[in-house]
């Protein structure tokens, strides 16, 4: 109640809402704060990609922004810019013309016809002018240097075959799930949850050696076709989603004479978009984001790669451009994120549904 | 498994439609059916889980290269391998305590992220949200190199901030065998938004009467939290327990790309499936790689056992509904 005690109408109401308000604050600041942290290195990058890698080094010793030294051209030369404490208490911006120890020689860049000035100090304890100045043109480089265009390509036509595959698939077995009086189907329910646990290292080796001996490695094909089989997470998600579709809508369609398949594409999937862009979105960013699996089967393929990999590779290759590295990463996630931002809603309901029914 | 026993336990099965003569052949006709829509997911739970597992266990007991063609019978040879490489034990133990570390952490931290972001005197709630969940949508190899710089012992933020707050000697994180893996689990933060949003899920979904009736019994908020938060939401914590288990065994990516593939400093940070992709991958040897994948299947297995069967003593159903 300190707060109520220090204000000056002191009714009980207006005390009680004055302590609201300053949890409010307190707790939203406490948030914002606590956000603001968690999102730091975010900033870091942004900045750093457009910085250039002396900057990146300078930085060790307190630069922030990207910053260009000022220079001034004096009669065909260039002269760094310093702030210069003049005798009379001011601070001028002085080109330096000609550095000793003791007594330096500057040049008013905005009066450079006064001629030469003399300053009595010693010049490396002055401080030099810079101004902000982003490097854009990093993202062009690495823009070029990745194959941008090419990676970004191969992604995205491995992310939506897979996506078209995996809703395909899922929709299906989720629609058997929910509506179906499959013998044993509990059963197959606990597998299927059961694969969502199971440590994906002990099916990759002869898994691999599958894909080698039918000649897929090295293609596609591995990061594709088995997302047409269905996946777990999915299939959960979908078929939490049809059981609270009401029957009575099947049923009249059924009545009407309509199959199983045509109750599916007519009745469920209409009633069902918001799940379905859920496990379209999962999928996408899924395939996006995947590392491992296009290390393994990509190999040796620059031309088929993908952009996680294609990111990583060119780190390893171009790790002393560090301006670079952060402005690829920032590339790599652009995609993503626009449809996260978009989707939003749909997308965090889908985590909901499948993490909280379980 | 009683989580999932629960949802599969739903009342699922399809209604009579109608009782007309016709009802068997009904019935039978909507077995098939349902039999043909389970298809994709039978078909590829065999091709791509059922056989490579039994493929994996017979592997263990073979000789087989992928660079030389043809296997040979090895019988225990890679079994008794595994427990005399000095490798295996040690990025097991490499495993094991980052998960020590790892595991409180981030099961910890989306429970009070969450607890923030369903508080009444929170304003913003759905932007903080979006903001926390973030960085899970975004490329892990994206990801990874925003930490490597952020936490650059020189120029990286991290270390410019502490020595602002005056700290005189900041940790090097990734060249420090005592901090990498603390340093992995800072990355790992950013992959807490799922747990975050079940989490906060259910803590929505609990009755208000209880903390009503808390109050009136004097409960303070801390003690609510305490004593009816953290209880009706252990199936979440539960559940997000087990995933993080899961993803700890399949740990990878952050390793590899921040020490480049060598574990380093010394071999702090080479962790098991980086001695498991190294073996069947860059040496070719699938049948020594094949053994310590069902070494980690095996672990992954006793883990997850404990973990349910120690589940009661801990989880809280209200109820048999989902």
């Amino acid at each position: 109640m300190a707060a109520s005690s220090r204000a000056v109408n002191t009714s009980p109401a207006y005390g009680a809402q004055l302590k609201k308000f300053a949890i409010y604050g307190m707790v939203t600041m406490f948030g914002i704060t606590v956000a603001f942290i968690f999102l730091l290195p975010f900033g870091n990058m942004a900045l750093m990609s457009v910085k250039t890698t002396d900057q990146i080094t300078e930085s060790a010793t307190g630069l922030i922004w990207p910053m260009e030294p000022e220079t001034f051209t004096y009669e065909g030369e260039n002269y760094d810019v310093y702030e210069v404490p003049m005798p009379d208490g001011t601070t001028r911006q002085l080109a330096l013309v000609e550095p000793t120890r003791r007594v330096s020689q500057f040049i008013d860049p905005s009066n450079p016809e006064a001629g030469l000035i003399e300053w009595e100090g010693n010049w490396r304890a002055l401080n030099r002018v810079s101004y902000l100045f982003p490097h854009w043109e990093n993202f062009a480089e690495a823009w070029d240097l990745i194959n941008f265009p090419l990676l970004f390509r191969n992604t995205l036509i491995i992310a939506v075959v897979g996506m078209i595959g995996t809703l395909a698939s899922s929709t299906v077995v989720a629609y058997a799930f929910a509506r179906f009086p499959i013998p044993g189907k509990n059963i197959w329910f606990i597998i299927l949850i059961g694969t969502i646990i199971l440590p994906s290292q002990v099916t990759l080796i002869p898994t691999y050696a599958f894909f080698a001996k039918i000649g897929w490695v090295g293609t596609w094909l591995p990061l594709i076709v088995p997302h047409f089989f269905a996946n777990a997470f999915n299939v959960f998600l979908l078929r939490q989603f049809f059981m609270t579709l009401p029957r009575e809508l099947d049923e009249a369609a059924m009545i009407d004479g309509a199959g199983p398949a045509r109750v599916l594409w007519s009745v469920i999937i209409p009633q069902s978009w918001a799940a379905i862009i859920a496990v379209g979105m999962f999928h996408f960013i899924f395939a996006w984001n995947d590392y491992f699996s296009p290390l393994i089967y990509l190999l040796g393929k620059p031309d088929l790669q993908v952009i996680s990999v294609g990111v990583q590779a060119f780190n390893f290759t171009y790790g002393p451009r560090p301006e670079l590295v952060q402005a690829t990463s920032l590339m790599a996630m652009l995609l993503p994120l626009f449809l996260f931002f978009i989707a939003q809603k749909v997308f965090m309901r889908g985590v909901v549904i499948t993490g909280v029914e379980k | 498994m009683s989580s999932i026993n629960q949802a599969a336990a739903l009342p699922s099965e399809a209604a009579q439609p109608d009782t007309t003569k016709k009802k068997m052949s009904l019935e039978r006709q909507q077995r098939l059916w349902g039999w043909i829509f389970l298809s994709p997911w039978l078909i590829g739970f065999v091709i791509f889980t059922l056989a490579p597992i039994i493929a994996s266990l017979i592997f263990t007991f073979t000789n087989f290269n992928l660079g030389t063609e043809g296997i040979t019978w090895a019988g225990l040879d890679n079994w008794n391998k595994l427990l005399s490489d000095p490798l295996t034990l040690q990025s097991l133990g490499v495993t094991f305590k980052f998960s020590l570390i790892a595991i409180p952490i981030l099961l910890f931290v989306p429970i009070l992220l969450a607890s923030l972001l369903n508080s009444p005197s929170l304003k913003g709630k759905r932007i903080l949200r979006t903001l926390f969940y973030l960085p899970y949508v975004i490329p892990a190899v994206s990801a990874i190199f925003i930490w490597q710089s952020f936490l650059n012992s020189e120029a990286g933020w991290l270390n410019r901030g502490l020595e602002l707050l005056g700290v005189q000697d900041p940790p090097h994180w990734f060249e420090d065998a005592a901090w990498i893996l603390p340093s992995f689990v800072m990355i790992g933060l950013w992959g807490i938004g799922n747990a975050m949003l079940t989490t906060m899920a259910t803590m929505q979904g609990v009755p208000t009467e209880l903390y009503q009736a808390a109050e009136v019994d004097g409960a303070g908020t801390l003690t609510k939290w305490r004593r009816i938060t953290l209880p009706m939401i252990s199936p979440v914590i539960f559940y997000n327990l087990v995933l993080l288990t899961i993803g700890i065994l399949n740990y990878f990516v952050v390793p590899w790309i921040i020490t480049r593939g060598t574990g380093r400093p010394g071999n702090a940070a080479y962790f098991f499936n980086m001695h498991l992709y190294k073996t069947a991958f860059a040496y070719g040897d699938m049948g020594y790689g094949a053994a310590l994948a069902w070494l980690i299947f095996i672990i992954g297995l006793v883990v997850t056992i404990v973990l349910f069967a120690t589940s009661r003593r801990w989880v809280y159903y209200a109820s048999g509904d989902s």
